[in-house]
């Protein structure tokens, strides 16, 4: 993974006032990634976008492009190009003029400008539509003429705030594999921002958890949803059903957690934290709606779960079943669909089992609220 | 039912009273561009005529101030635009605390009152010159600087208003997109903010002309030896006012109009042309079958452009051939008739009243009530005289002759300024 260039964020601090906007970030970017910062709205994602494109200087830390400090250097000078939060399209300019625009500012003849154009449209699969204005393109092919406008300027790294946030679910989805499909083609670094975390799994190499303007987790799509590192990753990444308790016993890698409901539970300590929880902490445990199985009626033991079913409802695939849950919040159950049947109604009591592997113990820490 | 038509008609009546109002005077105006008597009338009609349009433009002071306020108006619109766009700029860029106070301070040249700016600026820049030892002579006491200098002043709060209109539309993350795209800040203003304030700065522009065009109070104190037209209007109407300038106000009315037809003929094209390519196809559009459609196809204002300017050719057309000399010399001898007629019955009046007088010379109140019926009749003979009269002073003079009271009345004031 050495083919594009990478980028390092090394102890950074970004502060508005008194106001800290993003909090001592250290990351590595490699070369050729896709990397996707992933938080909730006003968590500094778009704040740590302006710093490595050069429109804020950084409060303190180093910006890294391809190894080379980025202290001093303007946006116009650095490697990178961004696809802004609202595209951010030259209105009085034709698609063609707008696509080719940072060769027009180099001096480019208008015949190498439409030559180069013609290319980038048939890329984004837009043909013959370099003669209209922006605003007479769909939302979708506004979105693609940005990205060909950013791609035109040759960057080393790619920079995306969340670009399909405007567009509707279907023409997300579909932009998603096609952002993914470009990238590949063209082999450069991509930093893409969201708040969408289906978005940032299904596209990312790897992916930054965001809160706060502190980063919680780095890694890859997986390993974030099946380790997460901090009780916030673990709920705000996917869904997830929470158990509040504390720590009554730790054995390997392996956590024996008193929960408030459920009794004591059993569940695998992520790997961030082993050796750091200890009896008596407060903690939390984490068990994916999928991760549950129905249990024979009766079943006690610190891998079952009983509660009261107050909702259900078929989806096709799958049963979801909601339960009384902690804290307030219903426990969701997924059951996928085999053809068999459930004699389950609401205020029926019901038991699942759950294999320890997929239950995750974490200190107790505070929880997304999406 | 009744009240609805009631309602309407009251509704129609303020409007024509309203249309009046604005536009009357322009109408009378332009009407006594065309008549023939030396003082701007519209009635009564006597004979049609372009002599007062030549008298204009024979008028070596008239051209000469239209020269100097075109040359002013130039200068302040390109020294009140630039002024004015660094204003709005700095307005969106400043910390925004003190905004505000900002704002107030760039449109207080708006509330001061023009006759403070021309006296300050005359002032001000005498101290200047005088500062570097320059003389009386040196470019900045020139009238034109001094005019530009002044003028802009508060021209440019104007355009900063028109401007920062347009400005708080504009997305600044199209500047940083430039940028980011490898513009430097010069060619980011250029190629992306700069053409997105062009309609703006169009009508800044056009502001700043008018404005320029007609300013007076600034003006008559920095003008020095470059009059501009409102200046040069200002001392002849203080010497007495003719038709000739009735003919600049019809061209400057007509001017107006033409602009304002192109104008909104021009957008209403491009209305038609964007709800065209709206509609066109994607085909369409890249091959070039694309039709525009026709700069008058349903465009009422370029038709009434088009009428306007074809109305101007004929009645230009008509003025070179037309001659209006029989008609006023018919009118100038029916008028001779007319005061002879007058006279003759004045001279019949009075001596009736001597003969009377010589009859009743005995008893005096008969004779005094007597000429007091014959001196309101005078004024009644003389009121349209006062009017008419003066073109003719010659043949009035019998009449001033003949009467003491008559003398009283226009002729020698009014052929006074005629003279
Ligand atoms: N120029 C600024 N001055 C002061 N505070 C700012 C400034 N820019 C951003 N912030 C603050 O920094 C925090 C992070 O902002 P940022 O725009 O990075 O959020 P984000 O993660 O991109 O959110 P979203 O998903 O809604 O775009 C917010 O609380 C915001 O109020
Ligand atoms: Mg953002």
């Amino acid at each position: 993974m050495s083919a594009g260039v990478g980028v390092d964020l090394e102890n950074l601090w970004i502060r508005f006032g008194d106001f800290v906007a993003v909090r001592d970030a250290k990351v590595h970017i490699n070369g050729g990634d896709f990397f996707s910062f992933l938080g909730p709205s006003g968590c500094g994602k778009t704040t740590i976008l302006r710093a490595v494109s050069g429109f804020l200087e950084p409060s303190e830390g180093q910006v890294l492009i391809g190894g080379k400090d980025m202290k001093g250097i303007g946006p116009n000078k650095r490697p990178t190009a961004l696809i802004f939060q609202n595209l951010a399209l030259f209105p009085l300019m034709k698609v063609w003029e707008n696509i080719t625009f940072s060769m027009e500012i180099k001096g480019a003849s208008a015949r190498e400008r439409r030559k180069r154009a013609d290319e980038l449209l048939d890329m984004i699969a837009l043909p013959d539509q370099g003669d209209k204005l922006p605003s007479e393109l769909s939302g979708g092919q506004r979105q693609r003429v940005a990205i060909a406008r950013a791609l035109c300027a040759e960057p080393d790294v790619l920079l995306l705030d969340e670009p399909l946030s405007a567009l509707d679910l279907k023409l997300r989805q579909h932009m998603r594999t096609e952002l993914r499909e470009i990238q590949k083609r063209v082999g450069i670094t991509f930093i893409y921002i969201t708040h969408d975390q289906g978005e940032a799994l299904t596209m990312s190499d790897n992916i930054a958890v965001m809160r706060a303007g502190v980063i919680d987790q780095i890694g890859d799509g997986k390993t974030i949803y099946n380790d997460p590192s901090t009780a916030f990753a673990a709920s705000f990444v996917g869904e997830n059903n929470v158990f509040r308790g504390t720590v009554k016993q730790v054995q390997g890698d392996t956590a024996l957690i008193a929960t408030n409901r459920s009794g004591d539970l059993l569940a695998r300590v992520s790997s961030a934290n082993q050796g750091k929880m200890k009896a008596g902490d407060d903690a939390m445990m984490f068990i994916r709606p999928e991760a549950f199985a129905l249990a024979p009626v009766g079943s006690e033991g610190d891998h079952f779960v009983t509660a009261t079913v107050t909702n259900e409802e078929f989806e096709g695939n799958a049963f979801n079943i909601f339960m009384e849950g902690d804290g307030g919040k219903e426990m969701k159950v997924s059951l996928p669909n085999l053809g068999q049947s459930f004699d389950s109604h609401k205020g029926q009591s019901m038991t699942l089992q759950y294999d320890v592997q997929n239950a995750v113990a974490l200190p107790a820490g505070d929880l997304a609220t999406e | 039912m009744k009240n609805l038509s009631l309602m309407r008609l009251s509704i129609w009546a303020y409007l024509a009273i309203f249309f009046a109002y604005l536009l009357g005077p322009l109408v009378i105006m332009s009407v006594t561009a065309f008549n023939s008597p030396e003082f701007p009338r519209a009635t009564p009609w006597e004979c049609l005529t372009f002599e007062w349009f030549s008298a204009l433009f024979h008028d070596e002071r008239i051209l000469n101030g239209i020269k100097n306020s075109v040359l002013v108006g130039f200068g302040t619109v390109i020294l009140s635009v630039a002024m004015g766009l660094a204003g709005a700029l700095m307005l969106t860029q400043i910390w925004p605390k003190l905004r505000a106070t900002y704002y107030t301070i760039i449109i207080a040249p708006i509330l001061v009152p023009g006759v403070v700016i021309g006296i300050s600026t005359l002032v001000f820049w005498d101290r200047i010159n005088r500062m570097l030892g320059l003389g009386a002579d040196s470019f900045l006491s020139n009238g034109l600087f001094l005019t530009v200098i002044g003028q802009s002043t508060f021209i440019a709060s104007y355009c900063m208003l028109v401007l920062v209109a347009r400005l708080q539309r504009y997305d600044a993350a199209l500047t940083e997109a430039a940028l980011d795209l490898g513009a430097t800040h010069a060619q980011a203003f250029r190629k992306v903010l700069l053409p997105f304030m062009k309609p703006a700065i169009a009508s800044a522009a056009v502001l700043a002309f008018l404005a320029s065009f007609e300013n007076y109070n600034t003006t008559t104190f920095t003008f020095g030896e470059y009059p501009t037209l409102t200046i040069e209007l200002a001392q002849k109407v203080r010497y007495g006012i003719t038709p000739a300038i009735s003919a600049l106000a019809f061209i400057i009315v007509l001017l107006t109009v033409f602009a304002a037809l192109f104008n909104e003929a021009n957008i209403r094209r491009k209305e038609l042309v964007f709800e065209a390519r709206k509609g066109a196809t994607v085909e369409e559009l890249s091959s070039g079958r694309f039709k525009m459609p026709g700069f008058l196809s349903s465009n009422w204002a370029a038709v009434a452009l088009v009428v306007v300017a074809c109305a101007t050719v004929v009645v230009v057309g008509t003025a070179t051939v037309y001659s209006p000399q029989q008609c006023i010399a018919n009118v100038q001898e029916q008028k001779r008739l007319e005061t002879e007629i007058r006279i003759q019955e004045l001279q019949r009046q009075r001596e009736l009243r001597r003969q009377q007088q010589e009859a009743e010379q005995g008893s005096t109140a008969p004779a005094q009530s007597q000429p007091a019926d014959n001196n309101s009749g005078f004024g009644g003979v003389f009121a349209p005289n006062t009017l008419s009269g003066e073109e003719e002073s010659g043949a009035a003079e019998p009449a001033e002759e003949s009467s003491g009271f008559g003398g009283a009345f226009a002729p020698s004031t009014l052929s006074g300024d005629g003279n």
